[in-house]
């Protein structure tokens, strides 16, 4: 038992998402309608209504970046004239686009719809590439975020009521745009189907995340989490996808009732703010596991992960409009994650036990790293929690400098041992 | 009207480029002295309904950063070096104490890094509130209008909270008639560089319209016909210069010895500078019952365009290539901010659309304090020669 279990959401995130790839690079010749999406606000619930492949950009960027392949793409992109410091995320897109979709993991298809979301404002400037380059059709899909920090719009308000006309608008705008494109009538049944398969991913995927309070936790957020949380994008409203969050759920009790952690001895806990970098994956990881650190919890897999961390639940018996409320919900959440997180990050630590904050700021994502080292300020000077900062990239490997990353974990675990002695001396 | 002497011009000029540089926003000052109960509202680039704040009895303002004024002392502990420098600036200035005379500070969705500065805002002014103006992205939605229009309404109310007073559909529309006119003379303005550009230079004409962004836009509407009667009357002979569209302005405003120095060597007919204070076209009607609307439907559909606003019905590089057609500009030069990352994607479309046509472009970078103006000098000269004697 133990045997199957220890380590099969690992297997099977690998081995279904080697299937998506197979999928995506039979569609590159079946010519079945293909849509390019994004994880933050990807509208999956419409795509898979209407059974459309589903291509998400980002993650064949993180692919491309952990298989070490992402110099060369960016190379590309860079010859054909994006600047340096654009997001390395697009460039690697770019430079896979310029070689016919060829990616180290298959072919990617080219798109017969192109979404982007506002979650990311560089979302909407990546699809414009792809208009351009592909002559798609390209839908540009609202969801308006907190707008402040002291931001309170719960369904019933004005505010809220006014934002979710719109999403509501909007979305019977895409199922018009879906149907012309893919010459089939939406079939309500049929997304109440995917919802209802969002709704148990969304509730185990919950579980599994608040399992992580847990000492020692079952697993690492930045690392394992990685593959869990793309197979919520991937995956969102399918049966496989439902499928695998409940056996993960289980795997994840198991370890929590044998106290299996993923760590030796769990030293300390951490809470990351960011992405890791990618193209030194395992190297980064190892900085932090070498002292016995594990990343408990990080808001990164809220909004990567699509806002299933808490409280999507779909109302079935009127699938549309709860759709739109929810896309509400989860947008303000998602996006307050990156841009007013600093009470909810001090929550985080408190909820998940953990020893302070990592934060990696990466230079290809203004979107999450803009307010990165103001937040930390903010965190230290309000709530006294130890931070570390980070600076490289997630896709470019020219941003990383492992002596100076190394010697700021280091200095940073001494630090939170000493802090720690002295807590536990009474001081 | 009394014919204004051609000299006046260059005393307008030369107050309006004060207004730019001084950072202790004088002009706001004043008004704030003479208004007790007044308030100024700040907002960040690039389109904001002034017209709200106005129809309140307050004084908008706009936030841009600081140039090459300020030295970046405190915003660097807050914002990392691949940000723009109109953002840390902008910081900057909140940090130094110097916009404390606001009483609101909006940011809009234009990118992420102004949408995180609403947060940094937040976290080190709590006593200045701090918000986004969500302006859609999805403009050819037919809801858009509608959502907009909701959108200002929570704007406005928030705004009557601060200025204390309701703010009626009579004073919306007459906000809406002092801010048409400003449009109509900023476009008059531009009408008149781009057909005498030897009479009025891109850099004259870009303080001339900036100098409104931190005055009352009645008196710059003062200023602008004052600008307009006195340049009617200015002589200067035209040159053989090459004619070209600026373009990569619409957010961080590039240093004005880089302007000066494009303009030594050629003609800058038409730009995106400022884009904000005349991104809308058309008059907006002034008399209707739903003036926040007829704000919000002007905005979607009788507006310009920019990097940070998706339109299909607009597609970015057609516009630039109408904007220089209409111009009579042989070439462009495609300018985007350091580190802007809306303004470098674009940079590559515009490039390449530019490429088909056949049309001459140069690529340049800037930020607000920059160093290698030599070396950009040697560039542009190359460059028109290379049209000159193609
Ligand atoms: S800016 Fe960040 S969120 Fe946006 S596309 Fe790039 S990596 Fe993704
Ligand atoms: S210059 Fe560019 S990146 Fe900076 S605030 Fe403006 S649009 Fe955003």
């Amino acid at each position: 038992m133990q045997d199957e279990l220890i380590g099969r959401g690992r297997r099977e995130g690998n081995r279904l998402f080697k299937d998506w790839f197979v999928e995506l690079d039979g569609a590159a010749d079946s010519g079945e309608p293909v849509a390019y999406t994004f994880v933050m606000g990807s509208l999956a619930e419409v795509l898979r209504a209407f059974d459309f492949h589903v291509v998400f950009p980002e993650i064949n960027s993180l692919q491309a970046a952990v298989k070490k392949q992402s110099p060369e793409y960016l190379n590309k992109a860079e010859d054909y004239g994006y600047s340096t410091d654009v997001c390395g995320y697009v460039k690697a897109d770019v430079g896979t686009q310029l070689q016919d979709g060829r990616h180290p993991n298959g072919r990617i298809p080219k798109p017969s719809l192109v979404i982007a979301s506002n979650m990311c404002n560089t979302y909407v400037k990546w699809v414009e590439i792809w208009e351009r380059m592909h002559h798609c059709p390209v839908f540009v899909f609202d969801l308006p975020g907190q707008r402040s920090m002291a931001w309170q719009a719960q369904p019933g308000d004005a505010a809220f009521e006014a934002d979710r006309r719109y999403v509501e608008g909007q979305l019977e705008e895409l199922i018009a745009v879906s149907e012309r494109i893919t010459g089939r009538r939406f079939d309500l049944e049929r997304m109440r189907e995917v919802l209802a398969y969002v709704n148990s991913m969304a509730a185990d995927w919950e579980a599994i995340l608040r399992l992580n309070q847990n000492v020692p936790a079952p697993f690492n957020v930045l690392a394992d989490g990685l593959t869990y949380m793309g197979m919520l994008s991937a995956y969102r409203g399918t049966a496989e996808g439902a499928h695998y969050m409940r056996e993960l759920r289980e795997e994840m009790e198991f370890r929590v009732a044998h106290r299996i952690g993923t760590v030796p001895e769990e030293r300390f806990r951490l809470h990351g703010v960011g992405p890791a970098c990618y193209p030194f994956f395992r190297r980064f990881l190892e900085l932090f596991q070498e002292w016995g650190a594990v990343f408990v919890s990080s808001e990164y897999l809220a909004y990567a992960g699509g806002g299933l961390d808490r409280g999507i639940h779909y109302d079935l018996d009127r699938p549309l409009e709860s759709l739109a409320e929810q896309l509400v919900l989860t947008a303000q959440r998602s996006m307050s994650n990156m841009f007013f997180s600093q009470d909810r990050l001090h929550d985080a630590v408190r909820e998940w036990r953990a020893d302070g904050i990592v934060y990696h700021s990466v230079k290809s994502c203004r979107t999450v790293s803009t307010g990165m080292a103001d937040s930390r300020e903010y965190l230290t000077r309000v709530y006294n929690v130890p931070a570390l900062f980070l600076e490289s990239d997630l896709v470019d490997p020219r941003a990383w400098s492992e002596a100076q990353i190394k010697n700021r974990v280091d200095a940073y675990f001494e630090a939170l041992a000493s802090r720690k002695l002295a807590a536990a001396a009474g001081r | 009207m009394a014919v204004a002497a051609p000299e006046q011009i260059d005393s307008i000029l030369e107050s309006a480029a004060e207004l730019c540089s001084d950072f202790t926003y004088p002009a706001v000052k004043a008004w704030m002295q003479s208004h007790p109960e007044g308030r100024a509202i700040g907002h960040f680039q690039v389109y904001f309904p002034e017209e709200i704040v106005h129809a309140g009895g307050m004084l908008p303002v706009k936030v841009m950063g600081a140039g090459d004024a300020l030295e970046s002392r405190r915003a660097d502990s807050h914002i990392g070096s691949f940000i723009c420098s109109i953002c840390r600036s902008s910081l900057e200035l909140g940090l130094s104490e110097r916009l404390g005379m606001l009483s609101a500070f909006y940011t809009l969705p234009i990118c992420d890094v102004a949408r995180n500065l609403t947060g940094i805002w937040g976290r080190n002014f709590p006593n200045q509130p701090a918000e986004i103006l969500y302006l859609p992205q999805n403009a050819a939605s037919r809801h858009a209008a509608r959502y907009l229009a909701d959108e200002y309404a929570r704007v406005r109310t928030n705004l009557e909270r601060i200025a204390k007073r309701p703010i009626s559909t009579e004073a919306l529309n007459r906000s809406i008639t002092v801010f048409n006119e400003n449009r109509r003379l900023i476009h008059e303005l531009y009408a008149f560089k781009r057909e005498r550009p030897w009479l009025l230079s891109a850099r004259e004409a870009y303080v001339l319209v900036r100098a409104g962004s931190v005055m009352p836009r009645e008196e710059h509407n003062e200023l602008l016909r004052g600008a307009l009667d006195a340049l009617a009357s200015r002589s200067g002979r035209k040159q053989d210069r090459v004619r070209v569209v600026f373009e990569g302005g619409f957010c961080e405003q590039p240093p004005l010895d880089m302007l000066q120095l494009i303009e030594e060597a050629c003609y800058v007919v038409d730009d995106d500078l400022l884009i904000g204070m005349r991104y809308l076209t058309e008059d907006v009607p002034d008399d209707t019952d739903d003036p926040l609307l007829a704000l919000a439907t002007a905005y979607l559909e009788c507006s310009t365009y920019s990097p940070v606003q998706h339109d299909d019905r607009k597609p970015k590089e057609e516009m630039l290539l109408r904007r220089i057609e209409a111009s009579q500009a042989q070439a462009a030069i495609l300018a985007a901010a350091k580190m802007c990352e809306p303004g470098m994607d674009e940079q590559v479309a515009c490039s390449r659309a530019l490429e088909a046509r056949g049309i001459p472009y140069l690529i340049v970078e800037f930020e607000e304090k920059m160093s290698g103006l030599e070396r950009m000098r040697m560039e542009v000269e190359t460059f028109v020669e290379s049209i000159l004697f193609d």
